[in-house]
């Protein structure tokens, strides 16, 4: 636990008393999604390193698949929502900076896992194809997509208001949208003229028998289950943020007013 | 006055402070001279050169890029020029394809000279077929790439540490044009004995590409600039 | 092979990927924990929408 800082010393005790405000963003919800997650994680563990079958071709070397590719369905559903979250943003009546920081937040899970997934990728791509890297389609617009969101979450931290940061980051979360088929297609048209020796199934799909499959779906449930969670928590973090940033520059305007009226 | 008028102007604008100011002969266009000298340093292997040579056109023009959209958009920063036109209640959506034709016709100017440095310094020949193919793929990709410029520099206009941030944003968005753009030149200069014909489908993408991002550039560029303050 | 086995030249490469996978999962849960906790002790409860 923190301890409370020196200015906060007397209210800090009061605010013990209240279980929740020790907690910081849990609620019970929360609570509930992260110990499912914790269960489900184990389970994947189990079925990914212990009770899955090796396959065929790849041996236990597809046993990488089942923490990578939920970690990329994880990046690709965190990207899906902070492109909804953008465009909700824009085109709703009110815009809701809340939808502006669940856009955030997903963003920046979505980097974090798709940094771990072309992290997976390559150590799997060097036991089932032999080079860590391979100029494919998939891999390629993966790498420039999240080389993009790195971007968007630079765009971010451009600074102004909470309102301008959020126009301008929900403009680029939709330009995103525009940009990843053209990149997908370009990439796509561009591999096509290079037929490049195969290195044992080039492609990385499994012929998957029942168990493979469950162990993978697993692996969904709970990265989906992980993502909500880190999501929920993120977001509220984000929250807390701008209202500090608010508060910051309540403070600060009230004490020029003290200034001018001495 | 309709759009395309003030369009028209701002664009007329735009160029006559580049004559003026002679930033894209003196300074940009040196700039990419030397880019391509530094190429063949680095790639020292004459029939080397020779093969790659469309790529370095397209590499040498993106990094030019970069450097002409700050200029677009430092002109118009310097005394809140973008701000004075916004408050006048002039049309975003013209101000948008004003900077867009200045800052195509720069690069315009920038990869026909590139191409010369091309056929001077690597050794590439354009044979007389691969013209219109040529002149086809520098135009759509011009169009493409003066519209993402003209969107990212609008966006990151005004804010401080957008010299890094540009290049961040921009490159990853433009490269299907340099893919594009690239097997488009080699197959007009028949590069590698590419053939004339598989040049055309990239006319395709770039034409494509430079439609999405002029027409989503132009829908973005209002709320962008409204509130670059 | 029976399940469980895993040959010794591939066991670095996936191992290695479970333990990359959760490190960094538990590395970033930690971060917005530890976030959470340090601003929700300066910030009223009244103002915390999910209380």
């Amino acid at each position: 636990m923190t301890p409370p800082s020196p200015t906060r010393a007397t209210e800090a005790p009061a605010e013990q008393v209240d279980g929740g405000a020790r907690s910081g963003t849990g609620t019970f919800a929360t609570r509930m999604f992260g110990i499912a997650t914790l269960v489900t994680m184990g389970w994947l563990v189990a079925f990914g390193l212990g009770f899955s079958p090796a396959d065929r071709d790849q041996e236990e070397a597809v046993r990488i698949m089942y923490v990578h590719v939920p970690t990329v369905w994880l990046a690709y559903l965190a990207f899906t929502v902070t492109a909804a979250c953008s465009g909700l943003y824009l085109f709703t009546k009110k815009h809701s900076l809340g939808f502006d920081r669940f856009a955030g937040a997903s963003a920046e899970i979505g980097v974090v896992f798709m940094a771990l997934s072309l992290a997976t990728g390559m150590l799997w791509g060097k036991l089932t194809w032999g080079v860590y890297w391979q100029w494919d389609a998939r891999l390629t617009t993966t790498a420039l997509l999240f080389v993009s969101y790195v971007g968007y979450l630079a765009v971010r931290g451009l600074g102004g208001s909470h309102d301008q940061r959020a126009k301008r980051s929900a403009i680029i979360g939709l330009l995103a949208v525009l940009e990843i088929p053209l990149v997908h297609w370009s990439v796509r048209l561009w591999r096509s003229l290079h037929q490049e020796a195969t290195v044992l199934n080039t492609n990385g799909d499994v012929d998957m028998d029942g168990l493979m499959l469950f162990s993978l779906f697993v692996g969904v449930v709970a990265f989906t289950l992980l993502y909500v969670w880190l999501l929920l928590h993120r977001s509220r973090v984000m929250a807390m943020e701008d209202q500090l940033d608010d508060q910051g520059l309540d403070r600060a305007i009230d004490a020029r007013r003290a200034e001018a009226t001495s | 006055m309709n759009r395309w008028r003030i369009a028209r102007l701002i664009a007329g604008k735009d160029l006559r402070i580049e004559r003026r100011s002679k930033v894209l002969t003196n300074q940009v266009l040196p700039f990419a001279g030397v880019t391509m000298v530094m190429f063949a340093f680095a790639l020292d292997a004459s029939n080397l050169l020779e093969r790659v040579a469309p790529g370095l056109i397209w590499l040498a023009t993106l990094f030019s890029l970069l450097v002409l959209v700050q200029r677009s958009f430092s002109i118009e920063g310097e005394d809140g020029a973008l701000d004075a036109l916004r408050v006048a209640g002039v049309d975003p959506v013209a101000v948008y394809w004003g900077k867009s034709i200045a800052l195509g016709v720069q690069l315009a100017v920038l990869e026909v000279m590139l191409l010369i440095a091309a056929v001077l310094l690597y050794g590439a020949e354009v044979p007389l077929g691969g013209v219109v193919l040529l002149l086809t793929t520098l135009v759509t990709a011009t169009c493409g790439l003066a519209c993402v410029g003209t969107l990212y520099g609008g966006l990151t206009a005004g804010f401080t540490g957008r010299e890094t941030l540009l290049p961040l944003l921009v490159l990853p968005v433009v490269a299907p044009v340099l893919i594009g753009a690239t097997r488009a030149v080699e197959s007009a200069l028949g590069t590698g004995g590419v053939a004339l014909s598989e040049g055309w489908p990239w006319i395709g993408l770039l034409a494509v590409f430079a439609v999405a991002f002029g027409v989503g550039g132009a829908l973005a560029f209002g709320p962008l600039i409204e509130e670059a303050t | 092979m029976s399940a469980g086995v895993i040959a010794m030249e591939d066991a670095g490469f996936i191992i290695g990927s479970y333990v990359l996978t959760f490190a960094v999962i538990a590395g970033f849960t930690w971060r917005v924990l530890r976030g959470g906790r340090r601003l929700a002790d300066r910030i009223d409860d009244d103002d915390k929408y999910w209380t």
